[in-house]
Parts: C-alpha cells; structure tokens; sequence
C-alpha cells in the first residue's frame, strides 16, 4: 500500500497549483459553458430588447407597461425565474439561457429607452428639416445618439449574466456554478475558489472588452472631451 | 397546464403550510433574515456613506462597489463562506453575504444623494452659521432622503433575492422549498415555491411604492 500523497488536494487547501494542474479539462470545459450560456442570453436579450425600446418610445402609451413589466421581471430573484421556467423548458441549458434572457432584457429595454428619450429634440427637428425619413431618422440620428446609454445597459446586463449563470447549477447548467456547487457538497476548497475567482476575472474581461467597443463605436464622444 | 393546477394543489394542503420544514416556517425564516440584515446593513452603510458624502471623500470607492458587487456571484461567495469557520454557525454564511450583497447599493446611493444636494444649499447653511454636523443632519440629510431610501429599497429587493439563493448553501427561508423540490425531483413543489419568493419579492418591492406615495411630498423621489 503506498502512502497517500501529502500535496494542497489532500490538505483541502483554498489555493493549490496542483488543482490548476490536474483539473484543467474540467476547468476549461466549464469556462467555454459559462461564456456560451452569457453570450447566447445577452444576444438574444439585445435583439429582443431593442424593436421593445424602439417601439416603447415611438408609442407613449406602451412605454409604461413595458417598464411596469420590466421592474416585475427584475424583481423576481433567480432561483425563483429559473424554477417558474422550469415546466415549459425542464432541466436544460434553454432554461438557464431563458431565465437569463429575461433579465438583460429588462435592463437593456430600461437603458436603451432612456437613451433614446434623452436624443434632443432639436437634434430631431433638424434631421426632420432636412429631409429625413423616420426609419432613417431612428437608424442614424436617434440610435447612434443613444449608443452610450445601450452600451452602459449592456455592461450591466453582461455582468450581471456573468453572476447569474452559476445559480443554473441548480439545473446542471451553471458554467462554473457547476463546480462551485460540486465544490461544496464535497468540501471541495481549491474547486470553489478557483471557479469563483475565475467568475469575477471573466465579469471584468468582459466589461472591459464592452467598454473599448464602445469607444471603437463612438468616437465622437472622447473628442469632444478630449 | 397540469404542472400550474399541481402546484395550485401543492401551495393550498394544509400539511405543506405546517411544521419545521413548512411554508409558514420558511416564509417568517425568509422575513425575519430579510428584516434583521436590512436593518445590519443600513446601520453599516449608511453611517458612512453620510459622513464620506458630507465630506466628498472616497467617491470613487462608494460608486465602483456597486459595480464590484454586482460582478460578484451571490452564489459564489455563499459556498466560500459556507467553508470557512463561518459555516460552522448556522445561518451565519447566510447573513454574512446577505449583508455584504446588500452594502452597495446603500453606500452608493446614500453617497450620490449626499454629493447631489444642491451646493449652493450648503453654503447657505454655512452662511448661516451652521456647524458641519448640523448642516450634515438638519440641510443635507433630509434634501438626500429620496435617494437614500432608494437605496434601502434596492438593497431590500436584494435581500430577498440573496436569501433565496442561500437555501442552494444550505441557507433557510422560502428557497429551500424550491430546492427540496429539486432533491425531490417534484416540479409542482418548484413551482409553488418559486411562486411564493416571487410574491415575495413582490410585496417588499410593493411595499416600499406604496411607502414613498404615502411620505411627504419633499421625501418622495423622482420616479
């Protein structure tokens, strides 16, 4: 019989290069789900969210609704949003990405409706005066002008997802909540660590990746401050 | 369809209601966790937020912990905690990150309700001999109020979506009836679960609207 090994594994320790090592697969396979089910939601999210914001805006009426419906939405807290789905889409990645689809829909709807109700009316009148249609007014005057506030919205819908993904372990579909939850039914130390701070590290990647498109998609708004 | 009148079922046995695992146990766990880290969180935060935002110091702190909190998974520091030493009292993991959860919201918008009031207010009340603390209680605080209190409301809706998440940790309150579901593989439990934290939710989020219709006019907010 040999001796157990005595590395950070056996030891339970919070840090351990050994587990970096050795897990790498797992760690790498749960990374890639994690980024997919954000990335699929938020898109999916944005897509719906922006004909929403348009037509909230175009239509007075509608906008009180939609704002009532989006503040219900974000106040339902996760583990709740993912169990009333779970009778429509059962225990899948669609229930996650669902549930997660509903959430940066409300805050994307709520930023980019803002954004377009704050474009100058002047701004409007002007492009009208020179002949613009509506359909080229919304594609080149008010949503440029409203990009800032969107992105703004999407940073917040894109961490916010980042966070949200890992209570989907509860359906098995959690990125790295997976490992977290695996983690601490076994008291697993180094596990639940590493998958939380490689949660947080891939949160600021991506907000850091969405601050510099925003920069890329509106220069305008560093010259005049520059 | 079915799935919606098997959880109505659920929700009104009288024996689900009754008992250390039963709705009204889990629903006063929920309130009184809820209740008792607001009230934490707000002798914390809001003590500092008030004398930083009175100052106008540290705002680049009070504003970027929002963000870091939100980067943050709830779920994350829920099992963290649950490891260390900390998990061997009870509902501890639980009222810790309840707290930690509930902070940002506070601190930044008790520190952004301060630093917004008016300047040309202040130096009014300086004029008129007023000390710093008593322009900080009697000027500033009140003129803050609105935004204040949309602070502990945020945070309030937090809370209870922070404590549901603690029941996959093991944590009390109305979410572990949605996981006892789960082990149980019982999707009308689930339901009916996540119908009552949705409920929840609702009524803190309600009652809070129906507080700031009720106060005075110059304590009620823009919205």
């Amino acid at each position: 019989m040999t001796a157990p090994p005595d590395d950070c594994l056996a030891r339970n320790e919070w840090i351990c290069g050994e587990y970096l090592s050795t897990r790498r697969h797992i760690l790498l396979d749960a990374v890639v789900q994690h980024l997919q089910l954000t990335a699929v939601s938020v898109l999916i999210g944005l897509v719906i969210a922006v004909p929403l914001a348009v037509l909230a805006r175009r239509w007075g009426w509608a906008a009180g609704p939609v704002l009532a419906v989006t503040t219900i939405l974000y106040t339902i807290p996760s583990l709740a949003m993912f169990s009333l789905l779970l009778p429509v889409y059962g225990l899948s990645a669609s229930l996650v990405v669902a549930g997660l689809v509903l959430y940066s829909l409300t805050l994307l709807v709520r930023n980019i409706l803002a954004g377009l109700r704050a474009v100058p009316e002047e701004t409007r009148q002007a492009a009208r005066g020179m002949g613009y249609g509506p359909i080229r007014l919304l594609l080149t005057v008010e949503l440029p002008l409203a990009l800032p506030a969107a992105m703004a919205g999407l940073r917040i819908a894109m961490v916010s997802a980042v966070s949200l993904v890992t209570v989907g372990a509860i359906v098995g579909h959690g990125g790295l909540g997976n490992l977290i939850y695996a983690g601490m039914n076994t008291y697993f130390k180094a596990q639940v660590l590493t998958a939380s701070v490689l949660c947080v590290v891939i949160a600021i990647l991506a907000d850091v990746l969405l601050l510099g498109v925003q920069r890329l998609l509106t220069p305008w708004t560093r010259a005049t401050r520059g | 369809m079915t799935t919606l009148t098997d959880a109505w079922d659920w929700l009104t046995d009288p024996a689900h209601w009754a008992g250390d695992d039963g709705i009204w146990h889990r629903l006063l766990q929920h309130l009184v966790l809820t209740v008792v880290c607001l009230v934490i969180s707000c002798l914390i935060a809001l003590p500092i937020a008030l004398v930083l935002g009175h100052l106008g110091k540290g705002g680049a702190l009070a504003v970027n912990i929002s963000n870091i909190g939100r980067a943050v998974p709830t779920f994350a520091v829920l099992v963290l905690l649950l490891l260390t030493p900390i998990g061997d009292w009870g509902e501890g993991p639980t009222v810790v990150a309840l707290v930690l959860f509930a902070l940002p919201p506070l601190l930044t918008n008790a520190y952004v309700g301060m630093r917004e009031v008016d300047r040309s207010v202040v130096q009014a009340a300086r004029g008129m001999g007023m000390t710093g603390r008593q322009t900080m209680v009697q000027v500033e605080l009140p003129l803050a109020l609105p935004m204040i209190l949309n602070g502990v409301r945020i945070a309030a809706v937090q809370l209870v979506a922070t404590a549901t998440i603690a029941a996959l940790a093991g944590g009390g309150g109305l979410g572990r009836i949605i996981t006892a579901g789960f082990n149980l593989a019982s999707t009308p439990q689930v339901v009916a679960g996540a119908v009552l934290v949705a409920a929840f939710a609702l009524i803190v989020e309600g009652v809070f609207e129906i507080a700031e219709r009720l106060a005075p006019h110059w304590a009620r907010g823009s919205r």
